[in-house]
């Protein structure tokens, strides 16, 4: 395979590409969660695995979120590198005790005697029309708690590479896969591999405004950037890639050029992850701000059902556009 | 196997030496426990206190069964359970201190001893969150092909939890090495088991999982430990978990802050002669086994220990306040 050969390929793919090289260079490592096997995920991504890989590293388990979660855990405390598979963020409520009073808290109330070297995936987000129970973006939240680290892989080449580097961490990190970002198709080196997870990446440059984003919605900011484009002007968009812990010297250097900040998140947006670096910007980058900061989020009420009240309750490509504008042309 | 009735060996023979090594063990804990109450009103101790006196033959007799390779993972109540594993009271005595020389540089305290030269994994707190992890701690095992035993130790409480519910059935679908030790002191802070349970039997929830399982005395050290080494030896040799539940009672308030408003007096007093500490010593004496000097001896060896435990605390340092958000992450070498 030469070099530089590229290949096409979906996100869901590139994600089971990576549990694949990841069951076949270690083998302490397994998957582990519901309906992973047989069925072969959920949202199909390890679809395949079982009959590579066998029952003993493809483990289908019983609802009991808090109980295999709890046994990622252990299992990493005795030696082996588990990827715990949770269908939703939304189930994961159900596995937060072991997330965040086990998990998050075992190196440090043990005093540095028992590090968990756990990764949990789970899907994220809305889009799909799957309502208040499948759809919310929680990782923000997660974000708040010391102790795990948070990646939201929105690119192929994240999708693909952040699986190893997060494998690779003595401690525990959750990554977050966009239900609507699990068909996107793409190109992507054939020989692709691990990225670093606690840089964010500025994936447009531009002078105007920057764009803080992360996930599904890293798509739409750059749509709206191509647009503002068109239009004279020109956005610098910002992939977060980890929301913990939280890359702030990338969107501080970005707006001590552009002089203007907008961040787009689809989470919640009171005591959410836009406010966390709202906060930052003010802190670091106060006197460089030719305009007050914006945020787009998700609106206040939990995920509806019908698709344009589930769009309206979404940040959109149109209010980027327009907001973008906005602020560019008040002169500060 | 299952749902057996508690059984008791109290009329069967025993060795001297191991008799009093384990009447050495209680009276650790018993000693450590009250030694630990009276810092607590002076104050050297914080946090929350929960002292295991009156249940201590339930720690001796099960940590007996252990090999040093085999793991625990225990509650809040855990000093009885760390001592009878062989963490130092000095170590334990300087982490409710708070002092950094603690088995977890005093970041934990009394509810959170951990250890990993005895894979000691807490001192958890959140009752019931225990039992996953040592699902997956057996899980492991298996996996990589060892043959330890994996020890859970949890309360009555704990039994009405999902995560109790799950583990059963995951350690029973998965075939693990988890023993599951109920230590059953009849309440969950003032909830008496049958004001919180349908089914007070414990064992049939176990059974109704198909995890080998049953009762035994926990106030008669010889009976848990006979119990515990049967139960152990099943678990390493057939690879499935089993449940054993400890009927026992704890002698003291549910923690500092209790003032036992649920339980009558007359109640405690009727368990206290049952005490697990009081009735071997009378036991031995009556088979001449243990004489009121060598009872003596095994006191002042304690006490030298609790003293020196306590010296060792008092003597400890201050983590350096600029420590303050180590370990949240590996720090990588
Ligand atoms: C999930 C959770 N709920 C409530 C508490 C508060 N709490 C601490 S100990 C306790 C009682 C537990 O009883 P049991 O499991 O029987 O253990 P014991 O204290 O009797 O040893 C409760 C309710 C807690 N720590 N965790
Ligand atoms: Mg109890």
């Amino acid at each position: 395979m030469s070099k530089n050969e590229m290949i096409q390929i979906t996100y869901r793919e590139a994600v089971r590409e990576a549990i694949r090289e990841a069951l076949r260079r270690d083998e302490r490592v397994f998957l582990l969660g519901e309906d992973v096997g047989r069925y072969g995920g959920c949202f199909a991504v390890s679809k395949g695995l079982l009959e590579e890989f066998g029952p003993e590293r493809i483990i289908d388990t019983p609802l009991s979120e808090s109980g295999f979660t709890g046994a990622g855990i252990g299992a990493a405390l005795g030696g082996m590198r588990p990827i715990v598979e949770i269908m939703t963020v939304n189930f994961s409520l159900l596995a937060a005790d072991q997330i965040i009073n086990n998990a998050a808290t075992f190196l440090h109330m043990s005093g540095g005697c028992f590090n968990v070297p756990l990764v949990i995936r789970m899907s994220t987000g809305g889009g799909k029309q799957l309502a208040a129970q499948h759809s919310h973006s929680l990782e923000g939240w997660y974000a708040h708690i010391p102790g795990i680290k948070v990646l939201t892989p929105a690119t192929l080449e994240d999708a693909r590479g952040m699986l190893w580097s997060a494998l690779e961490d003595p401690d525990p990190v959750l990554i977050f896969e966009h239900q609507s970002l699990l068909n996107m198709e793409g190109q992507l080196p054939a020989n692709a591999g691990a990225v670093d997870i606690d840089r964010a990446q500025i994936r447009r440059p531009g002078s105007d405004l920057s764009v803080i984003t992360y996930g599904a919605s890293l798509f739409k900011a750059l749509e709206a950037a191509e647009i503002l484009a068109g239009e004279g002007i020109e956005v610098e968009v910002i992939d977060l890639r980890t929301l913990r812990p939280l890359d702030d010297a990338t969107f501080l250097t970005s707006i001590a050029s552009t002089h203007r900040a907008l961040i787009v998140d689809e989470g919640w947006r009171s005591g959410g992850i836009s406010a966390e670096i709202c906060a930052r910007i003010m802190e670091g980058a106060f006197y460089e701000l030719d305009a007050p900061v914006e945020r787009i989020c998700g609106a206040e009420v939990p995920m509806p059902y019908a698709k344009h009240l589930e769009e309206a309750a979404m940040p959109q490509v149109e209010a980027i556009v327009t907001t973008a504008k906005r602020m560019v042309r008040s002169n500060g | 196997m299952n749902a057996k009735s508690p059984s008791s060996l109290s009329g069967a023979q025993v060795d001297r030496e191991h008799a009093h090594h384990l009447l050495h063990q209680m009276l650790r804990i018993r000693r450590f426990e009250e030694k630990s109450a009276e810092l607590y009103t002076l104050m050297k101790i914080r946090g929350f206190l929960h002292l295991c006196i009156g249940e201590e033959a339930v720690a001796v007799g099960v940590c007996e069964a252990l090999e040093p390779e085999d793991g625990v993972v225990a509650t809040y109540r855990e000093h009885g359970n760390a001592l009878a594993r062989g963490i130092s009271a000095g170590a334990i005595m300087a982490e409710m201190y708070g002092k950094q020389e603690g088995c977890s540089r005093g970041r934990g305290g009394s509810m959170h001893i951990f250890d990993d030269k005895t894979r000691f994994y807490g001192g958890n707190a959140i009752v019931g969150c225990g039992l996953p992890l040592a699902v997956g701690l057996a899980l492991a095992d298996k996996m990589q092909g060892r043959k330890r035993v994996t020890c859970c130790f949890f309360g009555d409480g704990a039994v009405a939890e999902g995560e109790f519910h799950e583990s059963m059935n995951l350690a029973a679908l998965w075939h693990l090495p988890v023993f599951f030790v109920c230590e059953n002191n009849l309440y969950a802070m003032g909830t008496a088991l049958e004001r919180a349970q349908s089914v007070t039997d414990l064992v049939r929830k176990a059974a109704s999982y198909n995890i080998a399982s049953s009762a035994v005395d926990g106030m008669d050290v010889l009976t848990v430990e006979a119990a515990a080494k049967e139960a152990v030896n099943i678990v390493r040799r057939e690879q499935e978990p089993y449940f054993l539940e400890c009927r026992t009672y704890r002698f003291r308030a549910h923690s500092m802050f209790d003032p036992e408003l649920y339980r009558s007096k007359a109640e405690v007093e009727k368990w206290k002669k049952r005490g697990p500490i009081v009735t071997l010593v009378k036991r031995l004496k009556k088979q001449g086994l243990l004489s009121d000097v060598e009872l003596e001896q095994l006191e002042q060896q304690v006490a030298r220990e609790i003293e020196e435990a306590v010296a060792f605390a008092e003597n400890g340092t201050w983590e350096p306040v600029e420590d303050l958000t180590r370990f949240v992450y590996s720090e990588r070498g």
